[in-house]
C-alpha cells in the first residue's frame, strides 16, 4: 500500500505520525483514505474538487501537477509539497 | 510644443537630413524617426551603455546628446558595422564566441567594442575592460565579450597585415 | 508518458550535441534588426505612460483626471474602474503557484490602495511619449498616507502597519484569526531533532539577513497593445512566456484566451521578473478606450521600484556536527517578504536551505510576510541564494572549528541518490559529489593563493529545475531543410539548442533545421521560459517531434522502394532497405519532386519532475582594509549539466548567474529612506557589476545524465546564482576571519566589521 509523508502541520490531525500507510489508487483516493482515518485532513489538503492550489503531489520522488488525478502504483511515496516555481 | 528643428548629419557615412524637438535626445529620433532602433533604451540616463553610439569618432551615450546636437557631425550606429553584407570582425567574433545572450546590450558592446579597437588595436584584458567599463551586461558576466574582443582585435590585425 | 519513464538514451557520442556552432539568430542580433518589444512600431501608435504612488502606503481619496483628458493628442485615460469586476479569485498559473486574480489586476493598477512607492494608479497614452508624461503630469490623485514598513521582522510585529486587512496567515489549509502581514506558515521535520543535536560534538547557530534585489535586466519591461476593429487584442510583450502573459492578460481582462494573441518579441532577459505582467493589460485597455495601438515602456527607475525584485530577508540556521564532521541535525527559521500581495518564494527557500546535504534530523520553520515594497518575484533560483548565504557559512564554521577542509567537509555529508530532503522526495542521481571532485581536481583549487588579506571560498548550490508542458511542430522542405516552429521564448540561446536536439534526432547537421519562436497563435501551449527547462522540456518536445518526423520520412522511403515501413531503417540520418539508401536531404528532395505528402510534424509533451541541478562555485578574493572594497581575483564556477547541449551557452549561464551572484554578494540592494521610499532606483546607484568589477570566470561542466531526458540533459540556467554570495563570504572569511552575516557585503559594511574587529 502507498506510503504519505505528513506534513509537518498536518500530524497535530495524525497524532503525531509522521508516515501513514493507506489504500488508494489515485491522489484523491488516498486523501480520502486519508480523511475518513483522519477527519479533518481532507480540508486541509483541498479547496473543493481539487487539490489546495498552493500545493502540488510528489510520487515516488517525482513532483507532478496532475493533482487529485496522480495516479499511485501499491509501492509509491507520496508526499505533499508546496508549489514551487523558478526564474 | 516647440518648432521642431532641421538637422543634417552623416550617419553611417549616409547624409541624413531629420526633424526634431529640441528636447529629443538623439537616442529617441534614431530609434523612432530614422528607424535604427539597435541601439536600445536600458536606462536614459547615461549608466547602462545600451544606446553607445560613435559620434565624431567617440563613443557616446546616445540617451545624453540631444538629436540637435547631431548637427554637421559624423554618426556610427550597429547598423553599420556590417559592409554590404558582410559582418565586421567584432559582429563575426561574438557571434563565433557566443559572447551574446538576450542580445540587448549587444549594440551597444559592438560600438563601444570597435571605438575601442579603432584607436587602441592592440588592447589588453584590462583596456578592454576599461574601456567598456560603461556597457552593462547582465546575461554573460562579461567573460566571452572580453575574449571576443579579443579575438576580433587579433584578427583586425591580422588583416591590416 | 508516464512521469516515471527512464527516457535516457545512453548514447556515448552526439553529432550534434557538444558542438558549438553560432546561433541562429545570430545576424539579427548582432545587426541592431532583432526586434525587442519597443523596437515595434505600428501605424496611428499612441505612447502610454504610467502615473505611480509617490507614497510607500496610502489610501486613495481621489482621482481627477479631468485635466490630462483636455490636453490636445491625450487620446485616453485609465484607473483600475477601468477593469472589469474582479472578485478574489486564485487561479494557478505560470508555475510558481497560485495567483489572486485581483492581486495581480490591482499591482497593474491600484484599487482603493497604494502599497508601495511607484504602484501605478492611472495611465495615459497621447501622441508622443513627452506629451504622455505631460498629461500624466496633470492627473490629480489624492491620498491619505498611511504608516509603512520595509523590513520583514518588522512587517511580522503585532503593531505592524497592515496591507491587507483581511489578510490571516495560512497554515497548510488553516487560517489564523488575527488580521496580519505574515501570508504564510510553512513547517517541515524529519527525524528527531532534539535527538539528532544531542549527537552532536558541535553546534553552530548563526542569524543572517539579506537586502532585496533585483534581476537587472538591461531592456526595461515594454509592450505594445492593439485592440482591433474586429475585438482582438493583439500583444506585443517582452516576456518569458507568451501564452502565460495571454492567461494572466486574459483573465485580468475577463476575455477569452483565444481572443487575445500574444507576440513574444526578442527579450532582452528576464531571470524571473518577466513572468508576471504589469502593462499589458493597461496598454490593452488603454487601446480599447482610443481605438490605436498603444505602446508602454517603463523607465529604470519604474522598473527598479516597481516590478518584481527579491525578497529582503532574515535567516536563522543551526547545524550540529560530529567531531569527525558528520552532520546530524539541522534547524533553520526563514522569514522572508513578498511586498505588496502574498505569494512569495519562501517555500524554495525552505526546501533548499539544507538541500545539499545529507541531514537525518532536520527541521525548518518559514513565513511569507507582506511589506510595502513590490511584489517580490523569482531571480533565477528564487529564494535558494538567501538561503545558501546562510546554510554555507555555518557549513564553513563547522568544518573550520573542527579543523576540517570545507571541500572534505562538503564531500562527506553530499546529498546523492537517495538523499532525503527535508521537505521528503529522495533525490535520483544527481551529480554533486562529482561536482565536489571536479572542483578538488580543478586548477583553481590546487593553486595556492598567497598574499595578505587574500582569501578562497567555497560553496555548494542546488536547484530543483522543472519539467511542464512544450509544444512544436516542423515541416520538412524540398531541399532538406527542417523549419522548426516552437513557443519557447529564447532569453538565452535556447532555440538553437532545441534546433540541436531535433538535428540530432534526425541525424543532421544543426544548420538544417532552422528554429522560430512563435506567437500563441502559431504554436501549441508551452509554458514560459523559466525554472531552467527549456532545454530540457522544449528539447524532450523536439526530440519527440524527431521521432515522429522519422516515421513519416520512413513512410514515404517506403512508397519510394515499395515496401512497409517496417522494412526502411534508418541510422545517422540515411534511410535504407535492401541495399537502396538515401540521405535525409536526398529522401526530402524526392518526396518535393514525387508530390508526396509533405511531411510535417508535431510533438506535445508535459515531463514531470526536477532535474536537479548541483553546482560548487570557488572564489578567491583580497580586502582592502582601509575601504573594505573587495577584488574578486579568481573564480571557478563548476556545476552538473546532465548533458551540455550547447557547451557555450552552457558556460554563459554559469558565468552570467556567477556575476550576477558576485553582485548580490558585495553591492546590489534596495536601500530605503525613513518614508519606506527607494533611495537608489537607478543604475548609477544600484550597483551592478561591470566588466571591469570582475575576472574571467572559469567553468568547470559536469555531466552526470539525467533519467528523465534521452540526452540527459539537466536545466542550467539557476542554479550558478545559488552558491556565489556563500562563496564570496567563505572567502573573504578566510580573507579577514571576519564572518560577514548580512548581504550586501558592500564596502562600508565590511570596513565597519573590519574596524569593530580590530
Amino acid at each position: 500500500m502507498p506510503v504519505v509523508f505528513i506534513p509537518k502541520p498536518l500530524r497535530d490531525l495524525t497524532a503525531g505520525a509522521a508516515e501513514v500507510t493507506v489504500e488508494g489508487s489515485t491522489v484523491r483516493a488516498v486523501i480520502d483514505a486519508l480523511d475518513s482515518r483522519f477527519p479533518g485532513l481532507k480540508e486541509r489538503l483541498c479547496r473543493g474538487d481539487s487539490l489546495s492550489p498552493g500545493l502540488q503531489i510528489s510520487i515516488d520522488h517525482v513532483m507532478t501537477r496532475r493533482g487529485l488525478l496522480a495516479r499511485v502504483r501499491p509501492e509509491s511515496e507520496v508526499h505533499f509539497l508546496p508549489v514551487i516555481g523558478g526564474g | 510644443m516647440s518648432k521642431k528643428v532641421h538637422v543634417t548629419t552623416t550617419v553611417n557615412h549616409e547624409p541624413v537630413e531629420f526633424l526634431c524637438e529640441p528636447r529629443q535626445s538623439l537616442l529617441e529620433v534614431l530609434r523612432d524617426t530614422l528607424r535604427l532602433t539597435g541601439a536600445k533604451e536600458g536606462c536614459n540616463n547615461g549608466n547602462c551603455g545600451a544606446c553607445t553610439v560613435i559620434l565624431s569618432g567617440v563613443p557616446v551615450n546616445s540617451c545624453l546628446v540631444l538629436a540637435v546636437e547631431a548637427e554637421g557631425v559624423t554618426i556610427e550606429t550597429v547598423e553599420g558595422l556590417a559592409d554590404h553584407g558582410h559582418l565586421h570582425p567584432i559582429q563575426k567574433c561574438f557571434l563565433e564566441g557566443a559572447a551574446l545572450q538576450c542580445g540587448v546590450c549587444t549594440p551597444g558592446f559592438l560600438v563601444a567594442a570597435k571605438a575601442l579597437l579603432d584607436h587602441n588595436p592592440d588592447p589588453t584584458e584590462h583596456d578592454i575592460r576599461f574601456s567598456l567599463a560603461n556597457n552593462l551586461c547582465r546575461c554573460t558576466g562579461y567573460d566571452k565579450i572580453v575574449k571576443a574582443v579579443q579575438a576580433a582585435a587579433r584578427e583586425l590585425q591580422s588583416l591590416a597585415k | 508518458m508516464s512521469h516515471t519513464d527512464e527516457l535516457y538514451l545512453g548514447k556515448q557520442s552526439y553529432q550534434v550535441l557538444g558542438k558549438r556552432p553560432v546561433r541562429h539568430d545570430g545576424a539579427d542580433k548582432v545587426t541592431g534588426k532583432a526586434v525587442y518589444a519597443a523596437d515595434v512600431q505600428l501605424p496611428n501608435m499612441t505612447h502610454g505612460k504610467i502615473v505611480r504612488s509617490p507614497h510607500a502606503h496610502a489610501r486613495i481619496k481621489s482621482i481627477d483626471v479631468s485635466e490630462a483628458v483636455k490636453i490636445a493628442g491625450v487620446f485616453a485615460v485609465v484607473t483600475a474602474a477601468d477593469f472589469p469586476d474582479l472578485e478574489s479569485r486564485s487561479e494557478v498559473m505560470g508555475e510558481g503557484g497560485p495567483v489572486n486574480v485581483a492581486h495581480m489586476a490591482a499591482n497593474c493598477l491600484a484599487m482603493g490602495k497604494v502599497l508601495y512607492k511607484g504602484h501605478p494608479v492611472a495611465a495615459v497614452a497621447a501622441a508622443n511619449v513627452h506629451l504622455a508624461e505631460e498629461a500624466a503630469a496633470q492627473i490629480q490623485v489624492e491620498y491619505e498616507v498611511l504608516p509603512s514598513v520595509t523590513w520583514v521582522l518588522d512587517a511580522m510585529k503585532d503593531d505592524a502597519p497592515l496591507l491587507h486587512a483581511d489578510l490571516r496567515t495560512d497554515s497548510m489549509g488553516k487560517k489564523g484569526d488575527r488580521p496580519t502581514n505574515v501570508a504564510l506558515h510553512l513547517q517541515f521535520e524529519k527525524g528527531n531533532i532534539a535527538e539528532g543535536f544531542q549527537q552532536a560534538d558541535i553546534v553552530v547557530e548563526r542569524e543572517f539577513r539579506t537586502a532585496s534585489v533585483h534581476q537587472g535586466y538591461i531592456e526595461p519591461h515594454a509592450t505594445v497593445a492593439l485592440w482591433n476593429e474586429d475585438n482582438r487584442l493583439k500583444i506585443w510583450a517582452s516576456t518569458q512566456g507568451a501564452f502565460n502573459c495571454r492567461q494572466q492578460v486574459a483573465e485580468i481582462l475577463r476575455i477569452p484566451v483565444s481572443q487575445c494573441v500574444v507576440v513574444p518579441c526578442e527579450i532582452g532577459g528576464g531571470f524571473g521578473g518577466k513572468i508576471a505582467v504589469y502593462l499589458e493589460p493597461v496598454a490593452a485597455l488603454l487601446s480599447r478606450k482610443c481605438g490605436r495601438p498603444v505602446k508602454l515602456v517603463m523607465q529604470r527607475n519604474e522598473v527598479f521600484e516597481a516590478t518584481g525584485p527579491t525578497p529582503g530577508s532574515f535567516l536563522r540556521v543551526k547545524l550540529g556536527a560530529t567531531k569527525d564532521g558528520k552532520l546530524t541535525a539541522g534547524e533553520a527559521w526563514l522569514a522572508y517578504d513578498c511586498g505588496a500581495f502574498p505569494g512569495g518564494v519562501i517555500a524554495p527557500g525552505c526546501m533548499c536551505v539544507f538541500s545539499c546535504y545529507e541531514l537525518p534530523n532536520a527541521r525548518v520553520d518559514g513565513f511569507d510576510v507582506l511589506d510595502n515594497k513590490p511584489k517580490t518575484q523569482a531571480y533565477r533560483a528564487p529564494g535558494a541564494t538567501q538561503a545558501a548565504f546562510a546554510c554555507e557559512q555555518v557549513i564553513d564554521e563547522l568544518a573550520g572549528t573542527l579543523g576540517i577542509d570545507p571541500l572534505e567537509f562538503r564531500l562527506k555529508n553530499a546529498a546523492s541518490a537517495g538523499t532525503r530532503r527535508v521537505d521528503g522526495p529522495v533525490y535520483p542521481r544527481v551529480g554533486l559529489v562529482e561536482c565536489l571532485h571536479a572542483a578538488r581536481h580543478s586548477d583553481h583549487w590546487k593553486s595556492p593563493l598567497s598574499g595578505a588579506n587574500r582569501g578562497r571560498g567555497i560553496a555548494a548550490g542546488f536547484w530543483f529545475n522543472i519539467g511542464g508542458t512544450s509544444s512544436c511542430s516542423a515541416s520538412v522542405n524540398g531541399d532538406g531543410i527542417v523549419t522548426l516552429v516552437e513557443g519557447s521564448t529564447d532569453i538565452g540561446g535556447t532555440r538553437t539548442s532545441i534546433a540541436m536536439q531535433l538535428a540530432e534526432t534526425l541525424g543532421i547537421g544543426a544548420g538544417d533545421v532552422l528554429p522560430q519562436v512563435a506567437d500563441t497563435d502559431s504554436v501549441g501551449y508551452t509554458l514560459l521560459t523559466g525554472g531552467s527547462r527549456v532545454t530540457f522540456a522544449t528539447g524532450l518536445a523536439a526530440y519527440t517531434l524527431g521521432l515522429d518526423l522519422q516515421e513519416q520520412m520512413k513512410k514515404r522511403a517506403a512508397t519510394i522502394w515499395e515496401c512497409e515501413p517496417a522494412a526502411v531503417e534508418v541510422k545517422d540520418g540515411v534511410y535504407s532497405r535492401n541495399g537502396d539508401s538515401l540521405t535525409f536531404k536526398e529522401l526530402a528532395g524526392k518526396i518535393s519532386e514525387l508530390g508526396l505528402d509533405p511531411v510535417v510534424g508535431r510533438a506535445s509533451v508535459s515531463p514531470e519532475g526536477s532535474t536537479n541541478a548541483f553546482g560548487v562555485h570557488i572564489a578567491d578574493v583580497e580586502v582592502d582594509p582601509e575601504t573594505g572594497k573587495v577584488t574578486v581575483l579568481r573564480y571557478t564556477a563548476i556545476q552538473d549539466a546532465g548533458k551540455a547541449v550547447h557547451p557555450s551557452y552552457v558556460e554563459g549561464q554559469m558565468q552570467g548567474g556567477a556575476v550576477q551572484g558576485i553582485g548580490w554578494a558585495l553591492n546590489e540592494e534596495y536601500f530605503f529612506d525613513r518614508k519606506d521610499q527607494m533611495c537608489n532606483a537607478s543604475f548609477l546607484d544600484y550597483r551592478m557589476p561591470t566588466c571591469l568589477d570582475v575576472p574571467m570566470i572559469e567553468t568547470i561542466i559536469v555531466e552526470v545524465p539525467n533519467p528523465s531526458h534521452p540526452f540527459g540533459v539537466r536545466g542550467v540556467g539557476e542554479t550558478p546564482i545559488v552558491a556565489p554570495p556563500a562563496t564570496i563570504a567563505n572567502a573573504i572569511h578566510k580573507a579577514t576571519g571576519v564572518r560577514m552575516t548580512e548581504l550586501p557585503i558592500s564596502p562600508p559594511a565590511l570596513w565597519k566589521a573590519l574596524s569593530e574587529k580590530s
